[in-house]
């Protein structure tokens, strides 16, 4: 008797982290053709600050917007040109090297549809596909999977992988879900310390003491004042880490022929509201762990890259301007990253709104151009072939004035 | 100071019970008090359901017969493999026996059986935990057991420790102290935890037959820790006269006794004879009844009382409790014969209970108990959550020495940065589906601060919201 080669091992479900995949349900229309596509969704929870990631350097507002803190070609270390008006953060070369390939996609001043600016609420409007905040028990990709016929597998139980609680909203909802729980999970961020510090210098000093020489900030804090060096963040390694295994992992499923087709995972830690580092600290750290996870997706989808799309996104973007703490506050359109080798990259997708006083959302924030739901909607389209009217009816419901976009993918 | 009805019932929720639940504040805001006396009064308090789970005689038993099992089937194998070996020298011998003799069968892999039974009894507790309205009978059994403790570590206590809180602890944690203490001293698991098993009179049959002779600790840990306390009426000589009282209380031998091997024995061969004077009074020897006679006088003596009711204050409610309160408890429990239940009901109905500020920490076992109460979590597997015990310091039902984990906070301040990456992971392993903005309305409001409030709506994820709530000052301390 041959083992059910669709069942995880309790080993397996053991070493992912945080990775969730929808196991019945296959892309069967996208079969037909002789496709067998894959979708990651990876969730940046925080807000990733889109004109650090891919700044605008030919813009002629961007060097005075953010001053010393604004990516530059010219800068140390020098941002990475995608074209002739964007670069990319430095911290980011494979993504680089796949956008030169032809194998990534940068979508900017992009956003969802949400335009207050509390994280909780963001996400839920980013991961339920609804136009507004509100109680979501479901998302769209889980939604967008309920559409695809559930596939005549021999041993595709679709009540057999539902272990663990920890689910992205987004896969969250009626299509049988598996999700692992790490072996490890990461200890808790150095932005998490901090917030907490913060707290207990408020109002409780004995525990802040505690903490503080516990975390070794005090001491850290000190030589950080020192000749303007920015102390490297703690756990840099432990965040690449985790970004990379839990990528990794998902990817090595993804990419099995009998394995799942979908799937999603979360990383936090990008609400950067004071000492961003863009270039050499908290951001260019995270950036850095993310372009490290797109690789090992890379490395880890082998024969079935070709086949791959990996969407990065977020809840929203962050303020066009540094901050009194060199950071930035909650903003609106950011930065969509698509990456895989069933692209048709090797572009910026954007309706530029320009950065002038006048042209910024509420005088603020980076003006939103392209709803993230159109590239979504085209990347499950034209990937998946989820039809355009289950797309604008029940996957992002209301959204029937928000096109697909077209032409995301080689093969539409 | 006067708490308005909300933050009352969180209080009494967060320092005598196990920390709210959805709707846990409301359900008890009309009378905090009330509520906590109402669950003493409860039937069957205490109990926890024991369907699946084995008494200790069964499961000492099961161990036993186990280790035997693995301890003939590594005999086999090593002679297996002295086989092979000689086998090997006498290549003609080799080629004519063809293939090599099977192996023995390996031991399995994963935990034995004690371990098992050890989690399973954990599973039990932790589920109790999880399970109760507000916790308060549950945190009693805590404490209890905590001033009684054995521990999982000692040989043989593994497989016992979790079915000795069930048989003894919870039998009686509303019951007297009296039945409490004697319940406590005659368990297989304390009597093996603290050497009285092998403690021998010698002037006994078996003391003159043979070298071993008097072991001395139970007898002092009841007399330092269990009863009277340190440094209170007692001397050397009472220690090793109440030490020669109690010789032959044991337990029944595997070997010679398949059916009873493991339960608790009067062994008269073992017992010193004779009259003993322990704190001022003779005791004829009428064997097992000379313990029990002087076990009764220690729980009535005045200075178990205070003993025992500094011990509940100092748990409960202040690390230098006030004295009001401990005189309160200590009268309480003297007036009504070490009655348990009374003197809880005394502990919640003093003002000085509740006045005292919150500054205790919350132990590791309540806090995590708690977090996982917060967002409504029921975990099949506990391993995170045992996992949390060991990384904090208090693993279950192992404490380091006798005295048991600390009561007061300031041990358990070090583990603080710890919490935090418990409180981390909690958040996303338990966390994943809570909004914390309810959590926290639900669980902390009344007694929050407003910076509370902000760093938790104001987090950039909701896992990250939750960890900060279950390390916020209002959630560590009580």
């Amino acid at each position: 008797m041959l083992a059910n080669p669709h069942a995880a091992t309790r080993r397996e479900l053991l070493i992912a982290s945080g990775t969730l995949f929808a196991w019945a349900y296959l892309p069967k229309l996208a079969r037909a053709e002789g496709r067998d596509p894959r979708l990651l969704v990876i969730v940046l929870r925080g807000a990733l600050d889109g004109l650090a990631a891919v700044a605008p350097v030919g813009d002629p507002d961007w060097v005075a917007l953010r001053g010393d803190h604004a990516l530059t070609l010219g800068g140390k270390p020098a941002a990475l040109p995608l074209d002739s008006f964007f670069a990319l953060n430095p911290a980011m070369p494979n993504l680089h090297r796949l956008y030169k390939s032809g194998a990534a996609t940068i979508v900017h001043a992009a956003a969802t549809p949400y335009r207050e600016r509390s994280h909780f609420d963001g996400q839920d409007v980013l991961e339920s596909g609804l136009a507004k905040p509100g109680a979501a028990d479901s998302g769209w990709l889980n939604r967008a999977l309920v559409s695809l016929q559930p596939a005549d597998r021999a041993g595709g139980s679709r009540d057999a992988f539902a272990i663990g609680p920890i689910a992205p909203l987004v896969v969250r909802g009626p299509a049988p879900v598996l999700s692992w729980t790490p072996r490890r999970l990461p200890p808790a961020s150095d932005d998490t310390v901090m917030r907490l510090i913060e707290l207990y210098r408020h109002t409780d000093p004995v525990l802040a003491r505690v903490l503080e020489e516990r975390m070794g900030l005090a001491s850290m804090a000190r030589a950080g004042g020192m000749d303007g060096e920015q102390p490297r963040p703690v756990g840099a390694g432990q965040v690449r880490a985790y970004f990379a295994e839990s990528a990794g992992t998902a990817a090595k499923f993804l990419a099995r022929a009998n394995g799942p087709r979908i799937g999603a995972l979360a990383f936090d830690g990008w609400d950067t509201h004071a000492a961003e580092g863009a270039t050499n600290g908290r951001l260019a750290t995270l950036l850095g762990a993310l372009d490290g996870a797109i690789a090992a997706i890379e490395a880890e989808m082998k024969e079935a890259w070709p086949e791959t799309v990996v969407a990065v996104v977020t809840e929203f973007g962050r303020t066009a301007r540094i901050n009194g703490t060199d950071g930035t506050d909650h903003g609106t359109a950011t930065v969509a990253l698509l990456a895989g080798g069933a692209l048709k990259g090797g572009r910026v997708i954007a309706d530029w709104p320009g950065l002038k006083p006048s042209k910024l959302h509420e005088g603020r924030d980076l003006k939103p151009t392209t709803d993230v739901r159109a590239v979504l909607k085209g990347l499950l389209n034209d990937h998946l072939r989820v039809d355009a009217s289950v797309l604008a009816s029940k996957v992002f419901p209301h959204s029937a004035a928000v096109k697909p976009m077209a032409g995301l993918l080689q093969q539409a | 100071m006067a708490l308005d009805p909300k933050a009352e019932a969180a209080l009494a929720l967060h320092r005598f019970g196990l920390g709210p639940r959805a709707g846990s504040i409301a359900a008890i805001a009309s009378d905090p008090r009330g509520a906590l006396i109402a669950e003493l009064d409860r039937a069957g308090a205490g109990r926890i359901g024991t369907a699946d789970l084995l008494t200790s005689g069964v499961a000492a038993r099961a161990a036993f017969a186990y280790q035997q099992a693995q301890r003939e089937a590594r005999q086999a194998e090593r002679a297996a493999q002295q086989a092979n070996a000689a086998g090997a020298g006498a290549p003609e011998m080799k080629a004519q026996s063809g293939a090599p003799p099977p192996a023995a069968p390996r031991p399995a892999a994963g935990p034995g059986l004690p371990q098992q039974i050890y989690l399973a009894e954990a599973k039990a507790r932790i589920d109790a935990a999880l399970a109760a309205d507000i916790g308060f009978v549950e945190r009693l059994v805590w404490f209890w057991s905590n001033h009684f403790c054995v521990s999982a570590d000692k040989g043989n206590v593994r497989q016992i420790c979790g079915a000795y809180e069930r048989e003894v602890i919870r039998a009686n944690v509303l019951g007297r102290f009296g039945d409490l203490l004697l319940a406590v001293e005659s368990h297989p698991a304390m009597l093996i935890y603290l050497d009285n098993a092998r403690s021998i009179g010698p002037a006994s049959i078996a003391g003159l037959r043979q070298r071993r002779g008097l072991n001395e600790n139970l007898a002092r840990e009841i007399l330092e820790l269990h009863t009277l306390g340190v440094r209170t009426v007692y001397t050397q000589d009472d220690v090793t006269r109440f030490a020669n009282v109690i010789t032959g209380w044991t337990v029944v031998p595997f070997r010679q006794d398949p059916v009873r091997g493991g339960e608790f024995e009067f062994n008269p061969r073992m017992h010193e004879p004779g009259a003993q004077t322990v704190i001022g009074k003779s005791y004829p020897d009428a064997g097992l009844e000379q313990g029990r006679a002087v076990l009764a006088a220690l729980a009535r003596h005045p200075a178990t009382a205070r003993h025992v009711a500094s011990k509940l204050a100092r748990h409960f409610v202040a690390d230098e409790p006030p004295p009001a309160l401990v005189e309160r408890l200590a009268k309480r429990f003297i007036a009504t014969q070490g009655d348990l239940k009374e003197t809880a009901k005394a502990l919640v109905s003093a003002p000085e209970a509740w006045e005292a500020p919150r500054a205790k920490l919350k132990r590791p076992g309540e806090w995590a108990v708690g977090a996982l109460r917060a967002v409504g979590a029921t975990p099949a597997d506990i391993g995170p959550v045992m996992q949390a015990h060991n990384l904090l310091g208090e693993p279950l039902w192992r404490p380091a020495a006798p005295k048991g984990f600390a009561d007061e906070s300031a041990p358990w301040l070090d583990g603080l940065a710890q919490r935090l990456d418990i409180a981390n992971q909690f958040a996303r392993r338990f966390g994943a589906e809570a909004d914390p903005r309810e959590v926290f309305e639900e669980a902390l409001a009344p007694l929050a601060s407003d910076e509370t409030r902000q760093t938790i709506t104001r987090a950039e994820s909701r896992p990250q919201a939750l960890a900060l709530l279950f390390m916020a000052p209002e959630f560590q301390r009580r």
